[in-house]
């Protein structure tokens, strides 16, 4: 079946060159020894350690971690309350409009939406710190989340939550006990699209971080338009570990969920 | 057994509370109504249904004998009228709060439950100490013959195995009443019978009352006590399945139930005590049994199952009615034949022969005459 033409090769080798060859680039020279990002002096772990002994860059990541697990986590638990009304709340007043405003964060550009959140936290008196970072990123990727667990909960069997509800369970039971484990993959692979999206938004946040917060992406923008330091290289390497560690479990969490699915659905035709 | 068994047992011995005006119903149907936006699933409905039957819906789809079920379940609840459960309203009772357990069409095992996990969950939403569900669990196992499943996952094991896991689950809790919706529905034909004898072993043993919509007429007939014979929301008729099939009370009715020949004709009394039923000039008439009720000269239909009528090649002088005609067609299904007979008016009758002999030494074939006949008490007279 595998056809091994030029074309396929060449194809394939310029895709990847495109994609990759950056952040090839990138990941390499943090391990040059030169303070000169450009010019190679031979291998050496020193930037790493620097880096270490950064305060300022320590802070910042630390406030992302905090900042992308309490938004993630927000966004899974609203994201999948939007989801469940949506699939199962059946017709109510603003259906539409609801699942329609929904998805808005998802087309909409980042730049309006942080500046509308700007505008929202500055009329409403709200400090800009942490917290409106927090706010901010639960507003956007709660939207991915809905997406992905409407997606599992449309494929969901509605006798299964009858039959928890017949067998003793009130709502909130037969959502917890039989409707969160069966979509659970659905809600992990949300929550891990939420983490890596807020771990590296620059737009949103760069509106609503106030003076005392500044997460790592607006430490790396800024601290790069006085120059590109091989500091900056290694943390940009230990960030794009990070994102593919999500992103890669995330597409295996979803790619089991998907043939679980198939699996029920073949049980339930047999 | 010392009993003579030619002796018929006194009538006690039969399960027939519905005759009983003292019984008590289990569940009533007080004129209930249930109405979709404009549509219509229930229509006026008063029914009884007593403790330890094994009652069925029968119908074809969008008839409304699911909505019923999903009403007593607590998951539907009526536009008008009220039901109630052991004399009790179910009016605003939601469905975790009801004697009640229903064994769904797509039997809805929690795919991430053990088979044993499966049993047990309702008897954990009782707060039951973990011995006593244990116990519980373990029984419903034997009795569904599936202890060497207990710890599989329900993808693991087959079909018909994942049937006894739905039964033994809403049998767990021992409720009072048992809704089976289309239970056997997936199964294929030799398990679904022979399943269909467990269940009424099932249902004899734990003496739970099963309710069971179904649409095939056959499994009804096998399993329940009493009929409901529904169509667009009304129940036609109420009886049991011998009542159902040889006296139905409407065309509708013999018809839908197993096959029939619907013979119009005028109703006439030539004498006291003597019937006919007039449906062709040319054709003698059809003689009755003494039928009170109907008026003379009234239009009627005269159903008359196939098997009742018999084939022969020659005028048989023991049965009343006799007409003669031609073989046009012979549906060959094993145990039986039928005869598609045209008589001579057009007529078409069908006849149904056991095949007590081997094919190849059969009596008839295509385009004999023969001659049917049949007593006076074979068929019903439905009036219009």
């Amino acid at each position: 079946m595998r056809r091994v033409s030029w074309f396929n090769v060449t194809s394939l080798t310029f895709g990847l060159a495109f994609l990759y060859l950056p952040m090839v680039v990138l990941v390499v020279y943090s391990f040059n020894a030169n303070k000169l990002v450009t010019v190679w002096a031979g291998f050496s772990t020193k930037w790493y350690g620097e880096l270490f002994r950064n305060e300022a860059f320590l802070d910042a990541a630390w406030v992302t971690l905090r900042v992308a697990v309490v938004s993630s986590t927000l966004a899974t638990v609203l994201g999948t309350a939007a989801a469940y009304v949506l699939v199962r709340g059946g017709r109510f007043f603003g259906r539409t409009l609801f699942s329609g405003m929904l998805y808005a964060p998802l087309v909409m550009p980042d730049v309006i939406l942080g500046l509308s959140l700007l505008l929202l936290f500055i009329a409403i008196g709200l400090d800009r710190g942490m917290i409106t970072i927090i706010l901010a990123h639960t507003t956007f990727s709660m939207a991915y989340v809905a997406v992905v667990v409407t997606s599992r909960l449309v494929a969901f069997d509605h006798a299964l939550e009858e039959a928890a509800r017949d067998l003793g369970c009130n709502r909130w039971d037969a959502f917890r006990l039989v409707t969160l484990p069966i979509i659970a993959p659905a809600v992990v692979s949300g929550w891990l699209l939420s983490f890596t999206l807020s771990l590296d938004d620059l737009v949103i946040a760069s509106f609503t971080s106030g003076p005392s917060s500044t997460t790592l992406p607006i430490k790396i923008f800024s601290a790069v338009r006085l120059g590109v330091s091989p500091e900056i290289n290694a943390l940009s390497a230990i960030l794009i570990g990070i994102v593919t560690v999500g992103v890669i479990t995330t597409s295996l969490m979803s790619k089991r969920a998907i043939a679980k699915r198939i699996r029920d659905e073949n049980r339930a035709e047999t | 057994m010392a009993e003579n068994p030619r002796k018929p047992k006194p009538p006690t011995d039969v399960f027939t509370p519905w005759e009983d005006p003292a019984a008590k119903p289990l569940i009533e149907f007080r004129n209930v109504t249930k109405r979709f936006g404009e549509f219509v699933a229930i229509d006026d409905l008063t029914i009884d249904i007593y403790e330890r039957e094994f009652f069925a819906l029968l119908g074809p789809s969008g008839c409304g004998k699911t909505t019923m079920m999903r009403m007593l379940a607590g998951f539907e609840s009526p536009s008008a009228g009220e039901i109630l459960l052991g004399g009790k309203s179910m009016v605003g009772i939601p469905p975790n709060e009801r004697p009640v357990n229903m064994m769904f069409q797509s039997y809805a095992l929690f795919p991430h439950l053990s088979v044993w996990d499966n049993i047990a969950f309702g008897l954990r939403r009782d707060k039951k100490s973990k011995s006593a569900i244990a116990a519980r669990v373990d029984e419903m196992l034997r009795l569904t013959r599936l202890e060497q499943f207990a710890r599989r996952k329900p993808h693991q094991i087959s079909g018909g195995q994942r049937q006894r896991v739905a039964l033994a689950r809403s049998l767990a809790k021992a409720p009072k009443l048992l809704l089976l919706d289309e239970p056997l529905g997936a199964l294929d034909r030799k398990l679904r019978e022979e399943t269909q004898f467990e269940l009424m072993d099932i249902q004899e043993k734990t003496g739970t009352t099963f309710v069971i919509v179904t649409h095939d007429q056959e499994e009804a007939m096998t399993v329940a006590s009493r009929i409901a014979v529904m169509e667009h929301g009304k129940v036609m008729q109420v009886d049991t399945p011998a009542k159902v099939y040889e006296m139905p009370n409407s065309v509708y009715v013999a018809d839908f139930i197993g096959d029939v020949n619907l013979i119009e004709g005028v109703f006439s009394r030539p004498a006291p005590e003597t019937c006919q039923i007039t449906y062709d000039e040319s054709e003698p008439p059809i003689h009755l049994d003494a039928t009170p009720g109907i008026a003379e000269g009234a239009r009627v239909t005269y159903a008359i199952r196939p098997e009742k009528i018999r084939v022969s090649a020659d005028r048989p002088d023991d049965l009343a009615n006799a007409a003669f005609g031609k073989i046009i067609d012979i549906g060959y299904l094993g145990d039986i034949s039928t005869y598609h007979v045209e008589l001579a008016n057009g007529q078409m009758v069908k006849a149904a022969m056991t095949n007590s002999t081997r094919v190849s030494r059969r009596e008839f074939t295509w385009d004999d005459e023969v001659w049917l006949s049949w007593r006076e008490t074979a068929g019903v007279v439905l009036d219009h």
